[in-house]
């Protein structure tokens, strides 16, 4: 995986974190998996296609999850499982979007699919071109997870060069 | 949360009255609140841009902000019908996709302004008083944060 792609996501989950949880957040762990995703809690996903393709996976523990939709909706607590499942996507939204706005402004073209909540325990195995880096970012009201799975693909920028 | 002067109408004093369009119930409750705090009134909500052009046109709110992701039909495409049908409709994109393309796409097909999420309240509170400014209202008491 190219660092120019991920690092944008890693700069925007941390600004975004830290902006609407009000709290200082870092990253707390990084590594590469090669076996299959294994849910955590509540998770959304996030599919890409273009010049960039995969998927990125943001997964907190159900506890995390509620304090996180409670305190985004200023709520002394968030009983409602689907607002807190609401909440995970909005987040991964507004993740995902203020990364996409820097990758577009870079040059790179890509469609990005609307949050989805990822609801099997397992997903699939990451191929070798798409290994997943996940990292977890650590915040005051828990953990959040940040698994990404992206590769660049060139066949398509090359498309997009020669219809230019 | 921070408290704002509230906006109003400049010709009759009454509170903004407002639509909120965005496919996400969460990020809807959560704009609700803010501009609740800016003493506006939620008249309406919509899931996608095909309900927005249909409560636009039953609601006729002062101010309508638009997501730009959404099924069915997307924000900007719903706010260039809705100004196409009210040329006097005041929409304020808020998305968290906030490249230049697509900020440029939105305010050459009728939208006022464009917020990026995570919407700060004060920038919100700004945008809102601007676009209201342009053809009337009125804050009364102090500026953000009074």
């Amino acid at each position: 995986m190219r660092m120019e792609l991920i690092q944008p996501f890693i700069n925007s989950a941390d600004a975004v974190l830290a902006q609407g949880l009000q709290c200082p957040t870092s990253i707390a762990d990084v590594t590469m998996e090669e076996e299959a995703y294994r849910r955590r809690g509540i998770a959304a996903e996030v599919c890409f296609t273009g010049e960039i393709e995969g998927r990125i996976i943001f997964d907190l523990d159900p506890p995390t999850a509620e304090r996180v939709a409670a305190y985004l909706s200023g709520s002394e607590a968030q009983d409602s499982e689907q607002l807190v499942r609401e909440a995970v996507c909005e987040l991964a939204n507004q993740i995902i979007g203020n990364a996409v706005t820097a990758l577009n402004d870079q040059g790179f073209h890509f469609r990005v699919n609307p949050p989805n909540l990822h609801t099997s325990e397992q997903g699939h195995k990451t191929s070798e071109d798409t290994e997943a880096l996940v990292m977890c970012f650590t915040t005051s009201h828990g953990n959040v997870f940040m698994n990404v799975a992206l590769r660049y693909n060139r066949r398509r920028a090359a498309e997009r060069a020669v219809t230019a | 949360m921070e408290q704002f002067a509230p906006v109003k109408r400049s010709e009759d004093g009454q509170p903004v009255r407002y639509l909120i369009v965005d496919d996400s119930v969460f990020a809807r409750k959560n704009l609700a609140r803010m501009v609740e705090s800016f003493g506006g009134q939620i008249v309406g909500e919509a899931g996608d841009g095909i309900t927005a052009i249909s409560e636009y046109a039953r609601l006729m709110p002062d101010i309508v902000l638009m997501d730009i992701t959404m099924p069915q039909m997307e924000g900007i495409e719903a706010a260039e019908k809705i100004v196409r049908e009210h040329p006097q409709a005041r929409i304020v994109m808020v998305s968290s996709v906030g490249y230049q393309e697509n900020i440029v796409a939105a305010l050459q097909r009728g939208a006022r302004h464009f917020v990026q999420k995570p919407v700060k309240p004060e920038v919100l509170y700004e945008v809102i008083k601007y676009v209201m400014r342009e053809d009337g209202a009125t804050a009364r008491g102090a500026g953000a944060g009074a």
